[in-house]
C-alpha cells in the first residue's frame, strides 16, 4: 500500500502537531481509495478531548465528529481515509493503545514530535486479524491532483 | 426493516455497502443480524460479547449507551449508525 500526500498537506499535519506540543493533536485524512493505492488530498484538524491531563500521551475525538466529517466526505465524493496524531518525545511508531482503538483498511499516520519539532512520519495499517500494524510508504509530493 | 449504516473502514467487510438491512427488536439483535450476515465484522466490533469501547451505536444521534444500550428497543424504520472513537497515544 502507497499513501500519496502533498508536502503542503505534510507541512499543514507538521505545524498543526508542533502547535499542540506537548500534548498530542491529530485530524481526519479525506481522500480516495483504490487497490493498493491511498491518496490524500485533505486533512481536517480535530481538537483532542481526552481529559487535558492525559493529553500528553492520548488523543481522542468526539464520535460526532467522525459523523459530520463521514458526511462531509461523502458529500464531497471522498472518503475518510485515515486518521493522524501525534507522539510528543516518542518515535512514530503504533503503540498497543493504537492497536486496541484501531479498525482495518483505515491509514493511521504517526508523527513524532521531538522537543517542539515534527521529525518524523510514518503510515499504517492494522492487519485485518487486528494482530499487529503494517507500515505503510509514503510518497510525498510537491502536489497532486484531485 | 431496519438498517445500519457502516463507517466507511468496515465496507471492506459487507462487499463495500454503506447500509445493511437487519432484522430484530432491539439494537442487540440488529447487531447480531449483522454479524451473521457479514461475520468477518465480528472482531472489529466486539470483545467476546461486548461492543469494543470504542465502537458507539448511534439511534438517529443519540448514543445508545445513554439508552438502554443493546437492549434499546428499534423499529422497523429505524436506522442505525456504527461510529467508531478515534483515539491514540502512547503505551
Amino acid at each position: 500500500m502507497i499513501i500519496h500526500i502533498s508536502h503542503d498537506l505534510q507541512r499543514e499535519i507538521s505545524e498543526q502537531l508542533e502547535a499542540t506540543y506537548p500534548n498530542e493533536g491529530g485530524g481526519f485524512l479525506l481522500g480516495r481509495g483504490e487497490a493498493d493505492q491511498v491518496q490524500i488530498v485533505d486533512i481536517i484538524q480535530v481538537d483532542n478531548v481526552f481529559d487535558e491531563a492525559e493529553q500528553h500521551h492520548r488523543y481522542a475525538m468526539r464520535p460526532q465528529d467522525w459523523m459530520r466529517l463521514e458526511d462531509m466526505a461523502d458529500e464531497r465524493g471522498l472518503s475518510l481515509v485515515g486518521y493522524y496524531h501525534s507522539h510528543p518525545d516518542s518515535p512514530a511508531l503504533p503503540s498497543e493503545y493504537d492497536r486496541e482503538h484501531a479498525l482495518p483498511n483505515f491509514v493511521y499516520i504517526i508523527t513524532a514530535v521531538m522537543m517542539a519539532q515534527a521529525s518524523d512520519m510514518r503510515a499504517w495499517q492494522l492487519r485485518p486479524d487486528r494482530s499487529a500494524f503494517d507500515e505503510l510508504k509514503i510518497a510525498a509530493r510537491r502536489s497532486l491532483t484531485e | 426493516m431496519p438498517k445500519i449504516r457502516i463507517p466507511t473502514p468496515l465496507r471492506a467487510f459487507t462487499d463495500g455497502e454503506a447500509s445493511i438491512d437487519v432484522a430484530g427488536s432491539t439494537v442487540g439483535e440488529a447487531l447480531s443480524s449483522l454479524v451473521e450476515q457479514h461475520p468477518d465484522l465480528r472482531a472489529h466490533l466486539f470483545n467476546d460479547a461486548e461492543l469494543r469501547s470504542f465502537v458507539n451505536i448511534f439511534l438517529d444521534d443519540e448514543d445508545i449507551r445513554f439508552m438502554q444500550g443493546l437492549d434499546t428497543e428499534i423499529a422497523g424504520d429505524d436506522s442505525l449508525r456504527i461510529i467508531p472513537s478515534i483515539a491514540g497515544g502512547l503505551d
